[in-house]
């Protein structure tokens, strides 16, 4: 089973730095793939616009996702935990169209904006989901202790409730972050013609040219979503799962 | 302060998510517009303003047999997809549960690890294995060839769209059942081997009812997106692979039709939401029969 989950993984790396422009026989070893990607100017800017498209849409989900969390955890709603928990639920394809259907009736340009947009709405539930998480296994009787000592409200959570948080919400943002420059769906519906990701640059490369390049690019980003998982690992015991 | 933290997020979702929904929900009974797109969802004449509305996309859905085998073959899919992760997944959930405290995370953490990888990167590196000049293409079709049939292609056929899809979706399995296996009491397997049960007999008469919950929360976790994958059949099924994603998709970017896409969008979300509700009352209905 886990030679099942990991050969087609090995074996795109051990392309990566083939010689072999056809791939199928190894002919030697080479950082000839790696010296090409950085030379593409397409790829370069997919990769800006992606990594663009994810601070903006990470930091922003972590805002109103944390305050979403809080709020969950606070009080008992009926309207936001339906919003954070169906967008989890609904296939991507439904997220994807729905939006696109919207931005186009708003007039809105498809490209980085819309995109944002949308990242920023599925991100919510994920950074919410993990706050909520944090927030259950925190001990309620260390902020009343601030409260008998004095602390005002915002004192004491300024100074008991964020610190404790703080790991829950880079956790999140980090989540954020995976999520968005992994997302391929809805991307493809909400970027319009102009606008490439990295996602949506491999897609293509996988349609249309197929090329080592490919390889050495996935390697790439096989390695950066590997060390942003492991932050957040080390951030939080209870990583919610994601998407596909 | 409650409005204060509660709003934010509210009113963002209510923007981007149920107002889009909404209006989808709405477009699924409009008529196309001239150019593609939507036409208004209203007209107005010397009576005034009414709406303009009509059944006409679902009933094309219902009456073209197309549409409804598309549908099945989704459906299949989909089952099969959730069949095949779930026979997979479950001796190997069981063996994680199993094994010592220290492999356990280990073992849990390499499940993980290769679902991290963007989903793309793995679908083209299952093109690279299953393409014709890999090995087992080429073992495949030696032995057909020497027992005198003609060789076969296993990319873009709806056999890749069934490995690509139960390799995409697997740890989605994995992961609720082992959560769920993790947590059962052992005693209860001695006691069952003390009063005599075998194996076999404890495995179907204690673990799996007791795994019912994981078993269904890793089934509508592969069956929903399994459903509506549109990715998985594009890259790796050819034209013979077509799911009803891809059918959503050439609506909205190909033939512009956006209500006909947007009634078949409702119809997959809805047969989604069916189904897994109801394989979570069936599930729960075998649970306390005491199964």
């Amino acid at each position: 089973m886990y030679l099942f989950l990991y050969l087609p993984l090995v074996v795109v790396v051990a392309y990566s730095f083939n010689q072999s422009r056809l791939g199928a026989e190894w002919t030697g070893f080479t950082l000839h793939w790696y010296q090409v990607l950085f030379a593409d100017a397409e790829m370069m800017r997919a990769a800006w616009n992606s990594l663009v498209i994810g601070l903006v849409a990470s930091v922003s989900a972590t805002v109103f996702g944390t305050l979403a969390g809080l709020a969950l955890h606070k009080f008992r709603l009926r309207l936001l935990p339906v919003l954070i928990v169906t967008p989890l639920a609904i296939p991507d394809i439904l997220w994807g169209v729905s939006l696109l259907v919207f931005f186009v009736l708003l007039n809105l340009t498809l490209g980085m904006l819309s995109v944002i947009l949308a990242h920023v709405a599925f991100c919510i539930s994920y950074v919410a989901v993990v706050i909520r998480a944090r927030l259950s296994g925190m001990d309620e009787s260390l902020v009343e202790a601030a409260r008998d000592l004095g602390a005002t409200a915002w004192g004491s959570f300024r100074f008991v409730t964020l610190p404790l948080m703080a790991p829950g919400i880079i956790a999140g943002a980090l989540l954020a972050f995976t999520m968005s420059i992994d997302d391929f769906v809805i991307t493809f519906f909400t970027a319009g013609v102009g606008t490439t990701t990295l996602p949506l640059k491999i897609y293509t490369m996988i349609k249309v040219t197929v090329t080592p390049e490919i390889n050495a690019v996935s390697t790439l980003l096989m390695v950066l979503t590997m060390l942003l998982v492991l932050a957040i690992a080390r951030l939080s015991p209870q990583i919610p799962s994601g998407k596909p | 302060m409650r409005r204060l933290l509660v709003w934010p997020p509210q009113a963002y979702l209510i923007a981007f998510f149920l107002v889009p929904t909404l209006i989808m929900v709405a477009s699924s009974f409009a008529w196309p517009g001239e150019e593609g797109g939507l036409s208004s969802f209203w007209v107005r004449d010397a009576q005034g303003i009414h709406f303009d509305l009509t059944f006409d996309n679902y009933r094309d859905i219902f009456t073209s047999r197309l549409f409804l085998v598309l549908f099945a073959r989704s459906l299949g899919y989909a089952g099969l997809t959730t069949a095949s992760c779930l026979l997979a997944a479950y001796p190997l959930a069981l063996v994680i549960a199993r094994s010592a405290g220290k492999y356990r995370n280990l073992l849990l953490l390499m499940v993980i690890v290769p679902f991290w990888t963007n989903f793309l990167i793995r679908i083209y590196a299952l093109m690279i294995i299953l393409g014709p000049q890999a090995a087992l293409a080429r073992i495949l079709n030696a032995l057909l060839d020497w027992v005198g049939l003609t060789p076969v292609s296993l990319l873009f056929s709806p056999f890749a769209v069934l490995v690509g899809m139960v390799y995409i979706y697997l740890p989605f399995m994995v992961l609720p059942l082992y959560a769920n296996l993790e947590k059962h009491d052992p005693d209860l397997l001695d006691a069952a081997r003390d009063l005599g049960a075998g194996s076999w007999q404890r495995f179907w008469r204690i673990t799996f009812p007791l795994s019912l919950p994981g078993v269904m929360a890793g089934s509508a976790l592969v069956f929903i997106p399994a459903l509506g994958a549109f990715a998985v059949p594009d890259i790796l099924g050819g034209t013979r692979g077509i799911m009803i994603g891809n059918v959503i998709k050439m609506q909205f970017l190909e033939a512009r039709d956006w209500p006909f896409g947007s009634a078949l969008s409702i119809m997959l979300t809805l047969l989604a939401l069916v189904v897994t509700g109801l394989a979570a009352w069936l599930a729960r209905r075998k649970v306390g029969a005491g199964v």
